[in-house]
This record gives C-alpha cells, sequence and structure tokens, in this order.
C-alpha cells in the first residue's frame, strides 16, 4: 500500500484575475521507505506538489491520501495535528529560528506532544546526534555554518520520527562539501532508519542519491526512473 | 510552560525594544494610578467627616465670614450639643513655596470637637494656655525641622504682618483624612492682633443625633435667613465636598487624561506588536509546517503581549504604590493621605490586560490566519 496517492490532482491559483494552472490530472504514488528525488525546472510545480503532499496547501481538485488521510479534507486544526505526527519538512534555507538554540529549535515539533522535558532533551540529543551535531546543542543559528545549520534543520524534521520527510532543495544554498553531507545523511535516514523521503531538487548530482527520480515539466510528469506513477 | 523559552526568547529578540515597550506600559500605568489616586483621594476627603458633626458657613460663600455673636445663638438651637469656629489665616512660611493649612481656631471648643487630633495632655495644657501659641501636625517637624518651644514666624496674606507663634504642641491624627501638616492657633490672638476685626469662616455643631441632621440644619438657616449674614449649613462630609468640587470636574478631567494617556500607550504597544509579527511572518510559516496550530499561534501572540502589558503594569503600578506608599506625598498639603489604593491597582491590572488584548488581537489573528504557503513565500 502507497505511503502518498494522489489522484487525478488539480492545481490552480489565481493572479490577477487570470488562472494559472499548475498541473491537472497528476496521479502518483510514493511506496513506504522510498527515497525519491523529485527534479524539474522553476515553476513546473515540484514545490506545489510538496506542498499538497505536507498538507500545506489544498488541491484545487482530485485526492491525496497521505498514511491513510486524505488530506483535502482535514480541517486547519487537525492538519496542524496531522502534520506535526507525520511531515518532516525542510526548507532550501534551514529557516531556524534565529533566538533559539540548536536543541530549542529541534525541540520545537516535540512541544506539540505529550513528551516529558526529559523524553523531549533526549530525543533532540539523539536526533542532533545523527546529524553530528550533539556537541552544537547550545549553539545559536548564527554561531552555525549554513550546512551545520541545515543538518540542524533536518533534525528537526526528523526529531519527531515523521512517517515522511519532505525536502525542498535541501542543498540549494550549500557548498559541495556542506551538500555532500547532507545527502549522506539523507541516504543513511533511508537505508539505516528506512524513512521515506521526497525531494525536491535542481542539482542533478543530489538527485542521484535518490532511489528514484521524477521529472516535471510544466506541471506535467514526463520522465520517472523507478517510481510507481 | 512549555511554550515559555519561546515566548521569552521572542521577547529577548528585540531587547531594547521591548524593554522601551514595557516602560512605555509602566509609564502610562504609573500616570494611570497617579492620576486616579488623585481622584479617589478627593472622594475620600469628600467622605470625610463625623455623621455628629455640621459646618455652618456664609451662605454668600465660604470666602464671606459669619458674626461671633451667631456661637450663642446656634448653641442654643436644640439638637446641637457643641459649638466651635475657625478662620483661615493663609499664612506662608519662608519662600513659600510649601503650602500647609493655618488656621485660627478657638482652640478649647476645636479640640474637643476634633477627638481625632491627639496631642498629649501636657503640650495640650501648654497650647491652651498660651494666647500666642501654635499647635503643628507632627509632619511639619519633619518638613521644616520645627521643635516645641521654637518661635514660628508666619508672613500674613490675608492678614498682612509677621505673625510669630511659639510652638507648644504637636498633634497627631487617627483620622487620614485629617492632614498632619496643619497649624493651628488661638482666634483671640488673631482677634487682638486684628483690633477686632476678625469674624469666625466658619462655625462647626456637634449634634446629639445624625439623623436629626437635615432638621438641624434646616431651623438654623431658617433662623438666620434675614440676619446680616444667612447661613448656610451642611453635614461635614457636603463641607469637603464642597471643597472638591471648587477644583471643577477634577474626577471626569483625570479620568479623562488617564484613559488618554493609556490610550496613546495601547496604539505604541500595538504598533510595536505588528512590527514584531509582522517580521516574523516566514517562522509563522516555519512554526505552523512543523504543526504548530493556528490557535497555538494566537494564544502564543497574546501571551507575549501579555508578558509586556504586565511587565509594564507591575513596575508601573509598584513605582507608584511605592513612591506614594510613605504617605509623603500631599501635594502641598492638598490630597491628605494620597496613595494608590488597591482598587486602582486591580484597575491598573485589569487595564494592562485589557492592553494586553487590544495591542496583541490584530498580530495574533494575522499570525492564526496567515495561509502557511502564502507565509513561506517569505522563507523562499
Amino acid at each position: 500500500m502507497p505511503l502518498v496517492e494522489m489522484r487525478d490532482v488539480h492545481k490552480r491559483f489565481e493572479r490577477d484575475s487570470q488562472v494559472v494552472e499548475v498541473f491537472a490530472n497528476m496521479t502518483v504514488t510514493f511506496e513506504p521507505g522510498s527515497f525519491t528525488a523529485l527534479m524539474g525546472p522553476s515553476g513546473s510545480g515540484k514545490s506545489t506538489l510538496l506542498n499538497l503532499i505536507a498538507g500545506l496547501d489544498r488541491p484545487s481538485a482530485g485526492t491525496v491520501i497521505v498514511a491513510g488521510a486524505d488530506v483535502g479534507t482535514l480541517n486547519a486544526a487537525r492538519l496542524a495535528a496531522w502534520r506535526a505526527r507525520h511531515i518532516g519538512f525542510v526548507f532550501q534555507a534551514a529557516n531556524l529560528l534565529p533566538v533559539l538554540t540548536a536543541a530549542q529549535n529541534v525541540e520545537l515539533p516535540l512541544l506539540l506532544t505529550p513528551l516529558s522535558r526529559k523524553e523531549r532533551r533526549e530525543r533532540v540529543a539523539f536526533a542532533l546526534g545523527i546529524v553530528g551535531l550533539q556537541d552544537r546543542m547550545d549553539h545559536r543559528p548564527r554561531q552555525l555554518s549554513g550546512g551545520q545549520e541545515q543538518r540542524v534543520a533536518i533534525a528537526r524534521a526528523v526529531v519527531a520520527d515523521p512517517t515522511l520527510i519532505l525536502l525542498d532543495e535541501p542543498t540549494g544554498q550549500l557548498d559541495a562539501k556542506s551538500s555532500e553531507e547532507v545527502l549522506s545523511l539523507l541516504r543513511r535516514l533511508n537505508d539505516e532508519f528506512k524513512k521515506t523521503i521526497i525531494m525536491v531538487t535542481h542539482d542533478g548530482h543530489a538527485a542521484a542519491k535518490a532511489r528514484t527520480v521524477l521529472h516535471l515539466e510544466k506541471g506535467v510528469l514526463v520522465e520517472r526512473q523507478g517510481a510507481t506513477a | 510552560m512549555k511554550f515559555l523559552p519561546l515566548v521569552l526568547a521572542n521577547l529577548g529578540r528585540h531587547k531594547l525594544r521591548s524593554a522601551l515597550t514595557v516602560l512605555s506600559v509602566a509609564l502610562a500605568l504609573f500616570l494611570f494610578a497617579s492620576l486616579r489616586s488623585v481622584v479617589t483621594t478627593l472622594d475620600a476627603s469628600a467622605q470625610f467627616g463625623s455623621a455628629t458633626r455640621m459646618v455652618v458657613q456664609n451662605a454668600t460663600g465660604i470666602v464671606f465670614p459669619l458674626p461671633l455673636s451667631y456661637a450663642s445663638r446656634l448653641q442654643a438651637t436644640p439638637g446641637v450639643e457643641a459649638v466651635t469656629w475657625a478662620n483661615w489665616f493663609g499664612g506662608q512660611y519662608g519662600d513659600g513655596k510649601r503650602f500647609f493649612a493655618n488656621f485660627a481656631v478657638d482652640p478649647a471648643s476645636y479640640l474637643a470637637m476634633y477627638p481625632e487630633i491627639a496631642v498629649p495632655a501636657d503640650q495640650r495644657a501648654a497650647f491652651l494656655q498660651d494666647r500666642s501659641s501654635a499647635l503643628i501636625g507632627s509632619q511639619l517637624t519633619r518638613i521644616f525641622g520645627w521643635k516645641l518651644g521654637q518661635d514660628v514666624t508666619l508672613r500674613g496674606t490675608i492678614f498682612p504682618g509677621d505673625w510669630t507663634f511659639t510652638v507648644r504642641g504637636i498633634y497627631t491624627t487617627t483620622a487620614k483624612s485629617i492632614g498632619e501638616d496643619a497649624l493651628m492657633f488661638h482666634y483671640d490672638y488673631l482677634d487682638e492682633r486684628t483690633q477686632h476685626r476678625v469674624q469666625p469662616g466658619w462655625f462647626v455643631l456637634r449634634i446629639a443625633d445624625a439623623s436629626q441632621a437635615p432638621a438641624v440644619a434646616r431651623r438654623i438657616d431658617d433662623d438666620f435667613r434675614n440676619s446680616s449674614a444667612a447661613t448656610k449649613t451642611g453635614t461635614e462630609q457636603a463641607f469637603q465636598a464642597g471643597f472638591v468640587t471648587m477644583w471643577g470636574n477634577v474626577q471626569f478631567l483625570m479620568n479623562s487624561i488617564g484613559m488618554a494617556v493609556v490610550f496613546a500607550i495601547l496604539l505604541v504597544t500595538g504598533n510595536a506588536m505588528m512590527m514584531a509579527a509582522r517580521e516574523r511572518t516566514a517562522e509563522v510559516g516555519v512554526l505552523k509546517t512543523v504543526g504548530f496550530a493556528d490557535r497555538t499561534l494566537f494564544t502564543l501572540v497574546i501571551v507575549e503581549a501579555g508578558a509586556i502589558a504586565l511587565a509594564g503594569a507591575a513596575l508601573g503600578l509598584g513605582a507608584a504604590t511605592g513612591l506614594y506608599g510613605n504617605g509623603r506625598f500631599t501635594f502641598g498639603g492638598f490630597l491628605q493621605g494620597f496613595r494608590v489604593t488597591g482598587a486602582t491597582q486591580v484597575l491598573g491590572v485589569g487595564l494592562a490586560v485589557l492592553l494586553a488584548v487590544a495591542s496583541g488581537i490584530v498580530p495574533a489573528l494575522r499570525a492564526a490566519r496567515l495561509p502557511v504557503v502564502q507565509a513561506l513565500r517569505k522563507v523562499e
């Protein structure tokens, strides 16, 4: 049974009274434990697809079922709770809260759980350990390098043990060395912890780390390697 | 509680801005507490007065005197137990910058009329015996450093010349509304030095039955209606209230200024909260992506506004309470017992809560309602 199932999904935006159709009749599935790279030029709808899967946006038509929930039908409160439970999201920029330490940033998703303070600390330490930054717990974002910030963002995405990790250009602002560190980390999360990962990227080298690569052009899935669509 | 570090971190984001916002709220509530305390103090002084004491004044106005011969006629009025009289002197000491009440009284009957005024027996006897002596409130000893036996010279404003009195007694009082910064001296001494051209400014009566006050007042005013000086008789409370109303509609004025100040600060605080919220649009998007619900974000912004408002309230109300708490602020003797009441503190905290909600509601709603994709555009 697929973890993510998008059926006949349409997505339209209205801009200056003009309707822009991002994609139509999009049907695609993602299996549990898969690691998929989503490639395509700017404006092809990659990020929109990711937002729909994360429940950050709603489809204009069609259904998006993730981890058994029809995301498009959930109200705002349920969607937030669902997202906290099932989705770990990483942006192109790390988007850490500058006023919080690395540990406090990673702890954010856990504040929405009933875990005790001690349990939260243990989980944070574990997550920062996975990304190799256990010794930087008390550092603020401005005290970290770009690569380290992105690794903290990945720790924040995985700390609540979500069903699905979504990444939107995670290496887009990193140098080659930091990119490699992040990509290796993602591969490890998939190999070792069996995390399902969908990553939007422009970078062919980054995409090569995924098990499956999908190409989107102008909202149409035009090429695929290994995915079930 | 687990969100507290997040709230504190956000408050510490722009330390100077947070501190200035807290200080502006503190200043607003300090001013509010001060202005409202003027109203409550004036109200309290209007309430002051024994139920069995009445004041007789000239019907034309308090500045017009009454003949001393009225004393015996008042004493003879049915229902009246005792009579005393006094006259405003209006003298100044030193450079005259520190105002204090000073008036001529008929010493024995006056002290008998006001048992709230406590004087040690030996000093009382000395004051009664010495016609050129003065009885002073204990506060004047602190203000001017006056001592028992010292000669004190006042410069007369209504009655010209230098007037020297020997301090023979220092009184304290059990009633907060009676100031401890007044000076009293013998009416006879004033009468003698003015060559008997002085008359009492007002009479004070003690009546046997408080419930008969309206009847006694009517009887006295009827008796003197066709005399050389018609009278206006009322309870001591009404007499005090009359002084208060001489200030005009102080309550309205003070409350209006107080509310205007609070409203101005509401705009300042609201603006600061809006700026803080707008700067964090992207972060709101991130928090929503992490799974923070709209309600949680709404609450966090309101709590942040509340922390600023309550910190300001604690500072402003605390400062006002502390500053006025020792009773030394009487504004030149005009506001005896000036202090911040419990009701004013409660009202101040209520205003702070209102301020928090009013200044936080717009940014809180904005954070809660902001579509996550729109917020994230700031991220990309």
